[in-house]
């Protein structure tokens, strides 16, 4: 064991709040579990914000007032494609290349 | 791009919920609602496994894993020692469990969370079953449900019994405010959480979270089957506050949608037979018809 990994605590007041502590879950990039790739179409996008609102995974930000999907934490589930009032995003397969 | 609820989040991505998860949408919501200053307290359940592997977590909020029968107990004991340090201003304790540890494993402690009168707010999220251990009938499960203890096959031994009233039983013990919600409607949940905040005392919260591995349904379709639960009452969205009902999503006579349409949805109900579902339509169209009179009785007055 290296010893950055090493906690020395002295005493209970030592201890930090859990999200000081804690890494964050960003480590796990969740998009390799992916098999479908959601694309969205900008032309027809009308900024209503739908797929940001239903992504359970927060992957949908936005760019320019349009979203954009961060494809490293994307699970492809492919809610934003079903709730997407104007059809403007579409899944494909998965390109393993 | 609009923005319908609140843009800060206190989840962060990488989370392991399944594709398509009812409870990641439920928890991301509630938090929308409540900020920063909130302490969870969360027994066994599916949100034990999805904050990640330790010292990993995808929360921005402090979590205190307890027992499975012990929410209420924890968040109690979490309440009063704030109050006893006098760090309890502005924070918001929640227990957050899902069904089984709600209506099953649960109760009691919640039932005495709630009677002593502890400012903590209660939240199950419902997927109907035990899902994180495998599928297991819980008494929250609907009437005529797949479940892996309640095999359909050839015996055609779903669930026989309806579903637990648990929002009722919260209801009976008269505590200030208690209310259903769905993954459907966010705004509503933001809205009921920013409620329950701003309430001292104690509050109860029932989030449908439908879910894709248990209920037999491809992960797309979370949101379209939570907004038919309630599109044919089937889980109807309504608020008590201090006795006094109100239904948040009133759906017309005429626009109320036929149970089979939820249930079509769904591989949990495949093998339901016509006699079965008729029964269920109209125990369904009872309650439906009760919580109107419960309205029209108890409800504000006009």
């Amino acid at each position: 064991m290296s010893d950055e990994h090493e906690i020395k605590i002295t005493c209970y007041d030592d201890l930090q709040p859990a999200p000081v502590t804690m890494g964050k879950s960003l480590v796990f990039k969740t998009g390799s579990w992916r098999t479908m790739k959601p694309k969205i179409d900008l032309e027809k996008c009308k900024k209503c914000g739908f797929c940001w609102k239903f992504c359970p995974d927060m992957s949908i930000y936005e760019v320019d007032e349009y979203p954009v999907i961060d494809y490293d934490y994307c699970k492809g589930c492919g809610i934003c494609a079903n709730e997407c009032p104007f059809d403007a995003i579409t899944m494909l397969e998965e390109d393993l290349e | 791009m609009k923005h319908t609820i609140p843009q800060e989040e206190y989840m962060e991505r990488g989370h392991m919920a399944c594709l398509g998860c009812g409870g990641a949408h439920a928890m991301r919501y509630l938090l929308k609602g409540l900020g920063e200053k909130t302490i969870i307290a969360l027994p066994a359940c599916c949100w034990a496994v999805i904050p990640g592997v330790y010292p990993y977590s995808c929360m921005d909020i402090p979590l205190q894993y307890v027992a499975f029968e012990v929410t209420g107990a924890a968040i109690s004991g979490i309440e009063a020692a704030l109050k006893a340090k006098g760090k309890k201003d502005g924070t918001t304790v929640v227990g957050w469990a899902g069904d089984g540890g709600t209506a099953d494993i649960g109760i009691q402690a919640l039932s005495g969370a709630v009677e002593r009168g502890h400012d903590v707010k209660y939240v199950c999220y419902d997927n109907e079953a035990y899902m994180n251990t495998g599928i297991q009938r819980s008494s929250a499960t609907p009437r005529g449900a797949w479940t892996t203890t309640t095999p359909v096959g050839s015996t055609k031994a779903w669930k026989q019994t309806p579903k637990k009233n648990i929002v009722e039983i919260m209801v009976a013990h008269e505590i200030p405010y208690t209310c259903t919600a769905s993954v459907a409607y966010p705004e509503d949940i933001i809205r009921k959480a920013v409620k329950m905040k701003e309430i001292e005392g104690p509050c109860y919260m029932q989030i449908l979270a439908p879910c894709p591995t248990g209920w037999k349904y491809p992960p797309e379709k979370t949101i379209e089957i939570a907004r038919l639960a309630t599109e044919t009452c089937i889980f109807p969205i309504y608020e008590v506050t201090d006795g006094k009902y109100k239904i948040n999503k009133r759906i017309r006579d005429d626009k109320k949608k036929n149970i089979i349409d939820y249930f079509r949805t769904q591989g949990r109900f495949r093998k339901l037979d016509e006699t079965t579902i008729q029964q269920i339509q109209s125990s369904v169209d009872a309650e439906w018809e009760l919580l109107k009179k419960k309205e029209k009785c108890f409800g504000e007055e006009i």
